[in-house]
């Protein structure tokens, strides 16, 4: 992939940071890590205050306490690859250019937990990479076994559903049945493939993970804000001056990230994918990109004034509409009513007082659905109805 | 496991054991909590959304039936957050589901109206997702409705966990997602047992049973036709759970004064083919058993009972090898059709060809059975129609009837005598005791050891039971059965069904006589039953079946003097060719 250079703007900014992609020895590392203890490494991962990135921002540290504290006679390491939050295209580059910093990784969590068997989910889409990826694997886990490390991993592929992006759908894929969320609690760190504990990582919290016990917490720790340490990679797409992949330090405002990627008409940043919420113009001043602001899993979708947000809302609930997994009625049925709901408005057929009886549907949809899928759909829904209610009758 | 938590619900504290979820620590305190997914014979699904309650410290709402209490929990179920939810849920609920009550055959015993007025959902705001009309009809016993369905999955963990056949699931995902068959097929070119447990456990009428009301009250109206009617004994049990009575109430004398008041020319009972089935299967065992342990020849063993249709057609399609193993004997309700075309008409000298055979059975897979080809010994089709419980209970309402204040009247001869024997065929191991008491007697020229001729041993509502009887001091023809343990096993549920059925497949298992009944509870936990039906209510139908074959004089199958007649004047003797050629049948195996 050709990679477009750092302009000016962002070569200065002292946001950029050059963890993810940086060159590391696998060999040493791993060395590295079979000394350190299972408590030594869950205190640094702790310590550096490393949140999953893959979208839910969970405690890396305390999920794998859980999985370590869980009772089980086996215990899985999975690393979810399935990246299907639309205009996220980080995991695939991560693994493509880096792979060996996803094993390593790996390594950590199973020496942290007491796994001995790791999988790789693997998108569907991105069935082209097996091969040499198979490949990789393969000599990684004959470097564990020289090392007389009891730790093996697999590949697993998806087949292109979204929703198997949600760890417990995945692990019913991956046990081959349909890839549908699970009831929690009990959780995967205690409940999980198999019924056996499992940690549910995103690539590149992995490859953080390998970071930190590289560089040490602290130095990850620094970087970024009190509620959202270190940095992470940022996809940017849409009406961007500056389209790609960038390593930024988390805690940005919005209103720089504009200033630095947008077009100069940008009219809304769209964070976090389909899944994530819709920041306006007016609010890019106060939005910090992070866990105190609007997190992203990495998805960063720039809109300029060119654009109708009733086309970009349509667009979100159908994908939604057909990739709610159908098992809980206020996803299933309420993407369908959320979707037909605005198009009845914009024709005409429906008031647009109708629009606030969907937002009721939406809010029932956050805290009643059974999965993220759709207790987020009222994310970009209310985002953008909330801030661009006339576009959703005339534009 | 084993401990007790400490919660607190809506302020109030309550300690329940380890594992349970909010839902029943909730029920123990007298809250109800509205529920359409969950069903207490099935796994938990957590789908529909509509049990959710508030828990302290969460932000999103929990749901009742699917989360497991822990300590310190503090719940609210009745938030303006959670009353709202639901409400919202319940209309989503609707806005997918073709509300037509009118012409729905569930309504007024709908789950999903039945919240609609709770949570006074009055005028519809959302927009009808229905888009698809048309009914799935292709099977003789169930209709399948989609525009109805409200993709609890309850019919599919039904068809998968309780009976373990799977012609149900769950196809597509998104808007498209639905319950479906195998490629999408009709429902009479899959694996469908017809037992209808599904039907019994749909929330709502997108599935329900092929009724033919219309059907049976044109042929009533009809003077040149004779309609004769069979009742089987659980519809007796349940029957009364339709019009006002407590589940567990026994109503056969009600009954039979309304089928005449509706106006059945003859009312007749099909435990009287239930006792002659303990004479013709309770031979056929014996003659087995003297094939295999005095004759030394090969023969098929153990004996496997054959009056539950949905447990037939099942075996049909899933063990081929064991279609020999099967008694040959019809199901009860297959005896009484042609013995009605032909003995009784006859005698009461009808012309067959203008008589109907109509069955009131807690059974759809009887639908199926009555409907097979090779049911026609007697000339003509040898039951023309079966109905519900349901659809009798239906057609008692559209007749007017007082119910309740009926007086009791007994059934016509000479089809209508029955033992206790006949009646406990309405509940699991029913045929198994009938059988035992006569065929024991048979060898031993004793009644069975039991206290009360009750053998409790093959009672009850555990899964698979199994009981012995030591043969001692037979009479001089059954000798070679000296001491010999004769073993029964029995199955209620086809999933229960199949464990001894591999058992048997490898030549392991240790039984004469396995008695199976497809539906859970057997015929009184029917998929014809009224709905609701769970475990709680199935116990006091058993209770009542059992209570019936106490209440009567004759207890044994072979005592019946109705049936000594029809073998007097008419079959000959039991397992003669008159028997086979009215009484038995064959098998065939299904793909
Ligand atoms: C609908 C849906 C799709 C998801 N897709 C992904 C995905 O593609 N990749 C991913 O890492 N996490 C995805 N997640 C989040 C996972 O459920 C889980 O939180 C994550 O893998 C945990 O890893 P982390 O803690 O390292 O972020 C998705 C969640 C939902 C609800
Ligand atoms: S929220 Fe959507 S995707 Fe998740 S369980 Fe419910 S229907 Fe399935
Ligand atoms: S009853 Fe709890 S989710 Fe359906």
């Amino acid at each position: 992939m050709a990679r477009s250079p750092f302009p000016k703007k962002i070569s200065d900014s002292h946001k950029r940071v050059d963890l993810i992609f940086s060159e590391l020895p696998t060999e040493k590392t791993l060395q590295k890590i079979i000394k350190m203890t299972p408590d030594r490494i869950i205190r640094d991962i702790t310590d550096s205050g490393l949140r999953g990135r893959g979208g839910a921002g969970f405690p890396t540290g305390r999920k794998w306490t859980y999985a370590r504290e869980a009772e089980g006679d086996e215990k899985y390491i999975i690393c979810n690859a399935d990246e299907g939050e639309p205009g996220t295209f980080k995991d695939r580059e991560i693994l493509d250019r880096r792979s060996g910093k996803v094993f390593l990784g790996m390594a950590i969590a199973a020496k942290a937990v007491g796994a001995n068997r790791g999988f790789i989910y693997l998108r569907g889409e991105y069935s082209y990479m097996a091969k040499d990826l198979l490949g990789e694997i393969d000599e990684f886990n004959k470097l564990l076994t020289s090392k007389s490390v009891d730790f093996k991993i697999e590949l697993r592929l998806g087949a292109g559903a979204y929703v198997c992006g949600e760890e417990t759908a995945l692990i019913e894929s991956m046990e081959g049945h349909r890839g549908e969320a699970r009831n929690k609690p009990p959780f995967p760190a205690t409940v999980g493939f198999r019924g056996k504990p499992t940690v549910v990582n995103n690539v590149e919290t992995l490859v953080y993970a390998t970071m930190i016990i590289s560089i040490g917490p602290k130095k990850f720790e620094e970087l970024g804000t009190k509620y959202s340490h270190g940095a992470k990679v940022f996809c940017i797409s849409g009406d961007a001056g500056l389209k790609g992949m960038f390593e930024l330090e988390l805690g940005m405002k919005t209103d720089e990230f504009v200033n630095i990627f947008g077009d100069g008409a940008t009219k809304a940043v769209q964070v976090g994918g389909a899944s994530g919420q819709c920041v306006p113009r007016k609010k890019f001043k106060d939005t910090i990109l992070g866990f105190e602001g609007v997190p992203t899993g990495g998805s960063m979708m720039l809109f300029n004034s060119s654009r109708s947000m009733y086309n970009v809302l349509k667009n979100y609930l159908e994908f939604f509409t057909e990739e709610s997994c159908g098992q809980c009625t206020p996803c299933r049925v309420g993407c369908q009513q959320l979707l037909r709901g605005i198009e009845a408005v914009k024709t005409g057929r429906l008031p647009n007082t109708y629009l606030d009886d969907l937002i009721r549907v939406a809010k029932t949809m956050r805290i009643t659905a059974k999965c993220g899928l759709g207790q987020s759909v009222a994310n970009p829904f209310i985002s953008i109805v909330d801030n661009f209610r006339e576009e959703m009758m005339h534009f | 496991m084993g401990g007790m938590i400490n919660l607190k619900i809506n302020d109030i504290p309550i300690s329940i054991e380890e594992g349970a979820s909010i839902l029943d620590a909730a029920k123990k305190i007298n809250i109800q909590i509205p529920t359409l997914c969950h069903h207490d014979d099935l796994c938990v699904a957590g789908n529909c959304r509509v049990c959710v309650v508030e828990q302290a410290g969460m932000k999103t709402l929990p749901t009742a039936c699917s989360t497991p209490v822990t300590e310190g929990m503090e719940i609210l179920t009745n938030t303006p957050r959670v009353l709202g939810c639901r409400r919202t849920i319940i209309e989503l609920l609707l806005s997918e589901h073709n509300v037509d009550c009118p012409h729905c055959y569930r309504n007024v015993n709908c789950e999903l109206q039945g919240l609609a007025e709770e949570y006074s959902v009055d005028n519809p705001k959302l927009i009808s997702l229905v888009t698809d009309e048309s009914v799935e009809i292709s099977s003789p016993s169930i209709r399948k409705d989609s525009s109805r369905c409200i993709r609890c999955q309850r019919c599919v963990r039904t068809c998968a966990e309780l009976q373990h056949v799977t012609a149900l699931c769950v196809a597509n995902r998104g808007a498209e997602m639905k319950i479906s068959t195998f490629m999408d097929r009709p429902m009479d070119q899959v694996v469908c047992t017809s037992c209808g447990q599904c039907i019994n456990r749909c929330p709502t009428g997108a599935l329900v049973e092929h009724n033919y009301i219309a059907e049976i009250w044109d042929h009533l109206g009809d003077p040149d036709k004779y309609l004769v009617v069979q009742t089987a004994p659980a519809v007796r049990v349940g029957l009364g759970e339709m019009l006002g009575f407590d589940p567990g109430t026994r109503v056969t004398g009600k009954m039979v004064t309304a089928l005449r008041m509706i106006g059945f020319d003859a009312v007749f009972d099909t435990n009287f083919t239930a006792d002659l089935t303990i004479m013709e299967e309770g031979t056929e065992l014996l003659l087995r058993l003297k094939k295999a342990l005095l004759d030394k020849k090969p023969v098929a063993l153990p004996l496997l009972t054959s009056c539950s249709p949905g447990w037939i057609k099942y075996i049909e399609h899933e063990h081929h090898s064991l279609l020999d193993n099967l008694s040959t004997c019809k199901s009860p309700q297959q005896m009484f059709g042609p013995l009605a075309k032909t003995y009784y008409a006859e005698k009461a000298g009808i012309d067959p060809a203008g008589m109907i055979v109509v069955s009131i059975m807690p059974c759809t897979a009887k639908k199926f059975e009555a409907n097979r080809p090779e049911m026609k010994v007697s000339g003509y089709k040898d039951v023309d129609y079966v109905l519900t419980t349901r659809e009798f209970g239906r057609m008692i309402k559209q007749a007017g009837l007082d119910f309740k204040n009926l007086e009791d009247s007994k059934c016509d001869s000479i089809l209508g005598k029955h033992t206790g024997a006949g009646v406990i065929f309405g509940a699991t191991g029913g045929v198994a005791e009938a059988a035992l008491r006569t065929v024991y007697e048979i060898i031993t020229g004793r009644e069975v050891p039991f206290k009360n001729l009750n053998i409790t041993a093959v009672r009850g509502m555990e899964g698979v039971r199994e009981a012995s009887i030591k043969i001692e001091d037979c009479v001089d023809d059954w000798k070679f059965l000296e001491g010999v343990s004769l073993k029964v096993a029995i199955a209620h549920g086809l999933a229960n069904a199949r464990m001894l059925m591999k058992q048997v497949e490898k030549g392991e298992s240790p039984y004469h006589f396995i008695e199976v009944m497809a539906c859970p509870g057997g015929c009184l936990g029917g998929g014809g039953q009224p709905i609701p039906t769970n475990r709680e209510i199935r116990e006091k139908r058993a209770k009542a079946i059992y209570e019936e074959d106490e209440s009567l004089e004759l207890r044994k199958s072979h005592e019946n003097p109705e049936v000594q007649k029809l073998y007097e004047e008419f079959l000959g003797k039991p397992g003669g060719r008159r028997s086979h050629e009215l009484l038995h049948t064959s098998y065939t195996a299904r793909s």
